[in-house]
């Protein structure tokens, strides 16, 4: 082949890989043009002081009952319930693996971690079900555990290899002379991990948090199975609930199409599309910040 | 003498936190597999659903999953390595690379039930594709783009400067020395990367409940415009909707059973070819 022929496909080629690294902005445009432009629809019909300040969420009564708050405060409860179980324990996990456990034992606590991050959700939820659910309902001696608590603890179980990895990497990125300075000055391994090391991977462990975080916001088929999904306002953690995503997942398949009710689904999706993207910027602000601090 | 008691104290926490992790595996995989292996026998895989799903196997429901992880693969992995590859191999810093890389971490913290109302309004209404296994193959395929891109990437990175080098200096072009050269090299590292997004795009359920899955279908998906059963939807439908659940229970633990077996054996293979590859370095 000649060199000319040979430019000009190398020209081709790279300007369609270009094109192709331009379907992911067109993908986020895309998916974000899709909520608003279905939202717009539905605020054109009710009041978004109603949607926003409302207790009930019941489109099936007459005039039509939306209001996010019920849903909003399901999901933060059951996520918020799902972080104080994951992030103690996934830091103390990540600190014991990557400043006490010896070569071997990682070897095999990494893969279990794997194995952990790789149960499809459904399977969790299926347990919350036939195992968490009965526990729960034994120990607080109620009817049933289909509740917020055993969201939580599904939820925890499936942040924790998240929270856990990116724990590890950020304790693992502290430079080894702030652990040689501290020991140095004749603090013990403990004072170091304490005083030292977890707060030199702070903004590394918050940005772990985060995206934990925005997991358990965003998953679907393990609080759609554990939680019971009543609508109503939520009063503590043994109380049945219904989160955004499971809303979505319940409604979509029986909604007409283009309804009042079909666009209030893609509202309360766009509200959970803003919460999570800003909740995964805030988690990228801290692992910036971690890079910045270590240069 | 109480240094030494908070020092154990401090163990404590830490060893047992790391078991108590360690331990939510071994429930999950022991109550499954104790309870669903029985139900668990070549009928069973073998069989389509008899009885209102009371008897018989879960066939259609283990070739629809294979017929979808199938379109998702078709889909995302051209797309997901060029994108890389354009990241790796072409792109300079520039605005417009750092709105690509932003655009990929935010699609990967998109909760995959948004994906499923996309590619509802994208391809059953707006292409007109219908609730059908292409459509819902092309949504895990979205879902699936950000992944593909980011382990790719890392595959790429790991291939030294000095080799593009020495073959651009050799006379060859940079596409002959991505295809030649780059991709060869980094091919285990991209296939670890595929074939760990397929488990878990086998094993998603939002994305597809309203993009094609049926709980029913007479006999087993034979063309990509047909609805489709799915091993973790049936799951969900045995577990919470089917009218008498607890005669179901034994199919539900079975299909679980081979759901958790279906994406582990991918794991292990991902991790098998990892672990070649660095041996063989």
């Amino acid at each position: 082949m000649d060199v000319k022929k040979r430019e000009t496909t190398d020209w081709l080629l790279k300007q369609l890989f270009k094109a192709i690294g331009l379907i992911t902005i067109v993908l986020l445009g895309g998916i974000f043009m899709m909520l608003i432009y279905n939202s717009i629809a539905f605020f054109a019909k009710v009041n978004p002081v109603d949607f926003f300040t409302g207790y009930q969420w019941d489109p099936g009564s007459v005039d039509g009952n939306y209001s996010i708050l019920p849903l909003l405060a399901s999901t933060g409860l059951v996520a918020a319930g799902s972080m104080l179980i994951a992030v103690p324990l996934g830091i103390f996990t990540a600190a014991f693996l990557s400043e006490f456990a010896p070569g071997k034992l990682q070897a095999v606590l990494k893969p279990v971690i794997e194995m952990l991050a790789a149960i499809p959700s459904v399977a969790i939820g299926f347990l919350g079900i036939v195992l968490v659910g009965p526990g729960i309902a034994k120990l607080f001696g109620i009817q049933n555990g289909l509740n917020a608590l055993n969201g939580s603890v599904l939820l925890a179980v499936m942040a924790l290899p998240t929270i856990i990895t990116i724990s590890e990497d950020a304790i693992n990125a502290v430079p080894k002379t702030y652990r040689e300075a501290s020991l140095a000055l004749g603090a013990d391994k403990w004072a170091t991990l304490f005083q030292v090391t977890l707060p030199a991977a702070l903004p590394g462990l918050i940005a772990a948090v985060m995206l934990g975080l925005g997991r358990a916001l965003g998953e679907t088929m393990t609080v759609l199975m554990a939680t019971g999904n009543a609508s109503a306002m939520p009063g503590g953690f043994l109380d049945s609930i219904r989160t955004i995503t499971a809303t979505i997942a319940i409604e979509m398949g029986e909604v007409p199409y283009q309804t009042t009710h079909y666009f209030a689904l893609f509202a309360i999706a766009a509200v959970l599309f803003l919460i999570t993207l800003a909740i995964n910027f805030l988690g990228e602000y801290f692992a910036n910040s971690l890079r910045k601090f270590q240069a | 003498m109480k240094k030494r008691l908070s020092r154990f104290l401090n163990w404590t926490i830490l060893l047992g936190c790391t078991i108590l992790v360690c331990l939510f595996l071994g429930i999950i995989l022991f109550d499954i597999f104790s309870k669903g292996m029985s139900s668990l026998s070549w009928g069973f895989i073998s069989q389509p659903p008899t009885k209102g799903m009371t008897h018989g196997g879960i066939l259609p429901a283990i070739t629809g999953t294979l017929w979808l992880t199938l379109i998702t693969t078709l889909f995302a992995v051209p797309f997901g390595i060029a994108c890389a590859i354009y990241l790796n191999e072409y792109a300079r810093p520039s605005v417009l690379t750092s709105m690509i890389r932003a655009s990929i971490r935010n699609l990967a913290g998109i909760p995959s039930i948004i994906y499923g109302l996309f590619g509802l309004a994208l391809f059953v209404q707006a292409l007109h594709l219908g609730t059908s296994v292409l459509s819902a193959g092309l949504t895990l395929g979205l879902l699936s783009l950000p992944y593909i891109i980011t382990t790719t990437e890392e595959a790429l990175k790991r291939i030294p400067d000095s080799m593009r080098e020495a073959t651009l200096a050799l006379g060859a072009t940079q596409f002959e020395t991505i295809k030649d050269v780059v991709l060869p090299k980094a091919l285990p590292g991209i296939l670890t990367g595929v074939i760990l997004t397929l488990s878990r795009a086998a094993g998603e359920t939002a994305p597809i409940l309203f993009t094609g899955v049926a709980f029913y279908i007479n006999g087993s998906t034979t063309s990509v415009n047909q609805e489709f059963m799915a091993l973790p939807y049936h799951l969900y439908m045995l577990s919470t909707q089917h009218q008498s659940i607890e005669q179901v229970r034994p199919l539900a633990y079975g299909t679980a059973v081979v759901l958790i077996l279906l994406v582990f054996v991918l794991n292990i293979i991902a991790f098998y070819i990892r672990f070649k590859q660095r041996t063989q370095q």
